[in-house]
């Protein structure tokens, strides 16, 4: 048994050249395939016994060509982000932050959110690695509101199924609602607002021995993530894209328009309430969000519907109220959900 | 007698990390003792961020995900 012990540690370069080639062929063929999917669909709909309901059909349309598209896009978005990630840690991000001043460290904080794996289920230790080794609070939020919200997902998805100009004006706006709502908190100093025992704790930052990272080791990185990500939303996405063929094929335009268009002033503080509550993936709201763009509804409103659900959501600060009391948990809603209607506003008004 | 601390609020990956050191400690002929630290306040007092964590003989070795096999062999061998 013991005589194992003396090969294992050595062997760890092993060949990457095989794995890169392999991954330049899937992608390649990733294109060639998204090039034809909408051939493809029509066909497939055409072959469908459908009755010649235009509405059945449309919405069978949505249906048939958007899910395959956002399935292929998410899997190729995640896994590149995987990639990028694997150059990312949070115990580096938390380095790269640590006895930042406030401003300069709101704007990194923001930035880092984008690029640092975080899921919900470890938001209390990320939390108290930050504070407890010198993360401003504020700082702290911009990271908490950033990494969410502005991530690979929504961004990839907003890029394709909506537009690049819609994807630069969400991370933008939503970079800029992490930044200034986590100086708000800041300014507000309410470290004493903290649980009791988040307070107690004084670690200093732990140095990690370097693991053996090869480039094999950072593909395989991107395939678990696809792995993870696609594997846990996909039914979010079949959902939300059902959902969306149904506004797309039977919502009539006026209804909506009347409700959620410009004119309607208070759509917006409304989406923002629904939107807290409500908790998924940015891949299961996106397809709804395309076809309510495409009812002509305000991209503010929807814009500002989209950011509450992905940045505030009750699961999260249930998890969270294990860290933060709920007078801080208020105003965490508070600051961050005034931000959204604001630019829910501003974007109403700008784009008319 | 090495003693490993697995650091994690009891998600499956920490789970999956404790028994990935239970596994390679038997295939290496190393005995271990292995005790799931759960408890947030104390988690936090190793100073990492992401978890599962591994602590072997009160120095932490890993953060973040799963650890590799060919890592965690060399970890316990040291």
């Amino acid at each position: 048994m013991s005589a194992d012990t003396s090969q294992s540690p050595t062997v760890i370069s092993r060949s990457s050249a095989l794995p890169a080639a392999a991954t330049v062929a899937a992608v390649a063929l990733w294109f060639v395939v998204y090039w034809r999917l909408e051939d493809f669909s029509s066909w497939i709909v055409g072959l469908l016994p459908l009755p010649q309901d235009d509405h059945l059909k449309e919405a069978a349309r949505f249906f048939v060509y958007d899910t395959p598209k956002v399935l292929m896009l998410l899997t190729l978005v995640v896994f590149g982000m995987g990639v990028v990630r694997s150059f990312f840690s949070p115990e580096r991000t938390r380095a790269l932050l640590a006895g930042r001043r406030e401003g300069i460290g709101n704007i990194a904080a923001a930035g880092l959110g984008i690029f640092t794996p975080f899921c919900s289920c470890s938001a209390v230790p990320l939390f108290v690695g930050f504070v407890s080794a010198g993360v401003p609070l504020g700082v702290t939020f911009s990271f908490l509101i950033s990494a969410p919200m502005v991530n690979e997902v929504a961004l990839g998805l907003l890029f394709a199924l909506v537009g690049w100009q819609v994807a630069l004006t969400y991370l933008g706006f939503g970079l800029g609602i992490a930044m200034v709502s986590g100086w708000v908190i800041g300014r507000l100093h309410l470290e004493g607002w903290l649980e009791e025992w988040v307070r107690n704790v004084r670690a200093g930052a732990v140095e990690l021995p370097a693991e053996s990272i090869s480039v094999a080791d950072r593909i395989k990185a991107g395939i678990e993530a696809v792995r993870d990500i696609v594997g846990k939303v996909w039914m979010w996405i079949i959902v939300g894209i059902a959902a969306g063929a149904f506004i797309h094929g039977y919502v009539p335009s006026e209804l909506l328009a009347s409700i959620m268009g410009k004119g309607a002033w208070w759509s917006v503080p409304a989406v923002v309430l629904v939107g807290i509550p409500m908790y998924s993936n940015a891949a299961g709201i996106i397809p709804v969000v395309e076809a309510l763009l495409g009812k002509g509804v305000a991209l503010g409103t929807v814009l500002a519907f989209m950011m509450s659900v992905t940045a505030l959501s009750l699961p999260e600060m249930i998890i969270l109220r294990k860290v933060l009391t709920t007078k801080l948990i208020a105003v965490f809603i508070g600051v961050v959900g005034l931000g959204i209607i604001a630019v829910g506003y501003l974007f109403n008004a700008l784009f008319s | 007698m090495k003693d490993v601390k697995v650091l994690g609020p009891g998600c499956k990956r920490c789970e999956t990390t404790a028994e990935m050191v239970r596994a390679e400690a038997q295939k290496l002929g190393v005995e271990v003792k292995v005790e799931k630290v759960t408890d947030y306040a104390e988690i936090a007092q190793f100073g990492i961020v992401s978890t599962p964590g591994i602590v072997i003989d009160g120095k932490v070795v890993h953060a973040g995900g799963l650890p590799k096999a060919e890592d965690l062999a060399k970890w316990l061998a040291a």
